[in-house]
């Protein structure tokens, strides 16, 4: 019997958790886990999961992003793409941690509720190429935002553990503020950067064809995109730093995985609108 | 005079700071012109097969492999006497330890668990020094190759296996930590020390010791700052630019005896508006303190004052010091192994402890 995508995306979802176990354990015995070894078990749950990912897309002959199981995978997917540059580029200490529980938590959940796959979608517009990338683009976007609220609730921890004098344990695993404030500066720009591009790429579709997509979606992703921008742009002149930029970037981070819900509602369009797409 | 057909003895013989006083103990030391004059007398002692001098500021000892005991009481009597020192004195509180004991004595002093300063990792070097020392004086065998290899084996793997050097113990190290904690690499950390005075030169070192290249000194005294800032390679300012020119700095040291403070809230506040993005640490290890309180009330400030800091020294202290008997048991591990494997050679049973 064949082996079907989830049980490659469970085997996937194991290996984040193996991840996970070990931080855990390494932190709770007060030492420093093995980046090698963590880079390691989050590179083989990545291939993985591209895998399994690549096997779901070809079956449903589309982007993997036709309903929650799927939107979640692929958002973890592209948080562990980031993470393997950033963190071969920054040797964070701790990011790799973190990114497994991220990873883990989005990869079990995911596959834990069953009835998050019960229905696929295809793409409203999916025989127009701009849609997919559209959509590629933007989950690519909210990984770059989930990495960012990892890094960003690192900064947090490290800025208490300065605050509270309390350097010892495994507050001394964790990265420098400096190393956390410039890399939460760059996931933000290239998040941003990102978020733009798919934004636009969706517009020029919804300007062709302005009844396929719910307002309720464009304005909570135009509030997405807009609240990061000022972010961004707060950050670069100085007006939001430290600790208050890194609390800035969480917040909008589940402002960013609650606008998930209009947008999946967006793809499953009531029937009344199908109806009158159909009469029209 | 010695048998030769007699199996030989490992011994440890020798004064640390665990039973002598820093007065005694500048007595004993050994400088290089007295290692030689000592090496021609120990090289006339018949029954002394091999030996090493290690000699720091907390400790003289002797490794050796004496063919008998009474070797090893030449031995104490050749220091002696190049030391002008008491040998009855000398044996009321000097280390004498024979064969395991003095393994494990080894052991512990090469991975830092035997030092004033628990688990600090500069006596490594220095044993491994007088090993090299000894190795290319010829004063070395078989037997102290081989102990001594072994012993920097051991101190690696407590090192790599046991938190015993974790953390650091002196407040100029915990305040360089606490700058990495906040800056990481301190290349590009620009440190202003306000105040010339002891405390203030340790710890400039220790940030030059760790990268920081930037170093300003300015002190009440603008002589002293410029005398002060020439021996470390840094830059002087006058004391009344301190303020005006927070904003070019990263770290700031405080360490005057002035009566009051001598960094202002107002003036904190002033240079983070000029630069907000980039924390700005006081360490002040003044007493009464230097800075205002309220420059932490920014949210890129970070605070420590001596006490902060010596805080963090004590946390670190405790957290090695429960490493100790996990490391000793790795070592005890480690020096029956040895021990195993060089008692053919030598003779001493399970070994003495003489005077220790």
């Amino acid at each position: 019997m064949p082996i079907t995508d989830r049980q490659v995306l469970w085997i996937a979802a194991a290996c984040y958790t193996i991840g996970l176990l070990y931080g855990t354990f390494c932190l709770l015995r007060s030492k420093r886990h093995s980046r090698v070894l963590m880079y390691g078990v989050i590179v083989v749950g990545y291939v993985i999961q591209s895998l399994g990912l690549l096997m779901r897309g070809i079956a449903v002959k589309s982007c993997p992003i036709g309903n929650s199981f799927e939107i979640f995978q692929f958002c973890g997917w592209a948080a562990t793409t980031i993470y393997l540059f950033v963190g071969a580029t920054f040797r964070l200490s701790m990011l790799g941690y973190f990114t497994a529980c991220l990873s883990a938590v989005l990869a079990v959940m995911s596959l834990s509720f069953s009835s998050w796959d019960a229905t696929h979608s295809k793409m409203l517009g999916d025989s127009n190429a701009w849609v997919p990338m559209h959509a590629g683009l933007a989950m690519f976007g909210y990984g770059t935002f989930s990495l960012l609220a990892l890094t960003s609730v690192l900064h947090l921890i490290r800025h208490y553990s300065l605050r509270s004098k309390r350097l010892g344990g495994w507050f001394s695993f964790l990265p420098s503020l400096i190393e956390l404030d410039q890399i939460g500066l760059r996931l933000l720009g290239f998040g941003v950067a990102l978020f733009t591009v798919a934004l636009g790429v969706g517009y020029l579709y919804w300007r062709i064809d302005k009844g396929t997509v719910d307002h309720l979606k464009v304005i909570a992703v135009f509030l997405v995109w807009a609240s990061y921008v000022a972010v961004f742009v707060a950050r670069i002149r100085g007006k939001l730093v430290g600790h208050y930029f890194a609390l800035a970037c969480v917040v909008l981070y589940l402002g960013a995985l609650a606008s998930l819900e209009p947008v999946n509602r967006s793809r499953y369009p009531t029937r009344s609108k199908v109806e009158e797409r159909a009469t029209s | 005079m010695s048998d030769p057909t007699l199996p030989a003895q490992i011994f440890v013989l020798g004064a640390t700071h665990h039973r002598v006083p820093i007065e005694v103990r500048e007595r004993l030391a050994v400088s290089a012109e007295t290692a030689e004059v000592l090496r021609a007398m120990l090289a006339r002692l018949e029954g002394l097969q091999e030996y090493a001098l290690l000699n720091t500021c907390n400790r003289v000892e002797f490794y050796g492999v004496a063919r008998s005991p009474q070797t090893v009481d030449s031995v104490r009597r050749a220091f002696c006497e190049r030391q002008n020192f008491d040998e009855s004195e000398f044996a009321q509180f000097c280390i004498d330890l024979r064969g395991r004991p003095a393994l494990q004595h080894l052991l512990e002093v090469a991975s830092g668990l035997d030092s004033q300063m628990l688990g600090e990792t500069e006596i490594f070097g220095q044993v491994k020094d007088a090993y090299a020392l000894a190795q290319s004086k010829g004063t070395t065998g078989a037997v102290l190759n081989r102990i001594f290899q072994k012993a920097f084996q051991a101190a690696k793997h407590v090192r790599t296996n046991t938190a015993i050097t974790a953390g650091q113990v002196s407040v100029a190290n915990v305040a360089v930590d606490l700058a990495g904690n906040i800056f990481g690499s301190l290349d590009g950390a620009r440190v202003l020390l306000v105040g010339a005075g002891e405390i203030g030169e340790k710890t400039a070192k220790a940030f030059q010791s760790r990268g920081a290249p930037a170093l300003t000194v300015c002190s009440r005294s603008f002589d002293r700052a410029a005398q002060l800032a020439a021996s470390l390679g840094a830059a002087a300012i006058p004391f009344d630019q301190r303020e005006n020119r927070l904003a070019d700095f990263d770290i700031v040291v405080c360490a005057t005896s002035a009566p009051g403070t001598v960094m202002s809230a107002e003036a904190g506040a002033a240079a983070m508006r000029r630069r907000p993005a980039r924390p700005l640490l006081y360490l002040d290890l003044a007493l009464p303190r230097d800075v205002e309180v309220g420059v932490a009330s920014h949210g890129n400030v970070y605070l420590y004052n001596l006490d902060d800091l010596a805080k963090v020294a004590e946390e670190n202290r405790r957290a090695r010091e429960a490493e100790v008997h996990r490391a000793k048991a790795l070592l005890t591990e480690k020096a029956e192994h040895l021990w195993s494997s060089v008692s053919g050679r030598v003779n001493g049973g399970n070994g003495t402890a003489a005077h220790a």
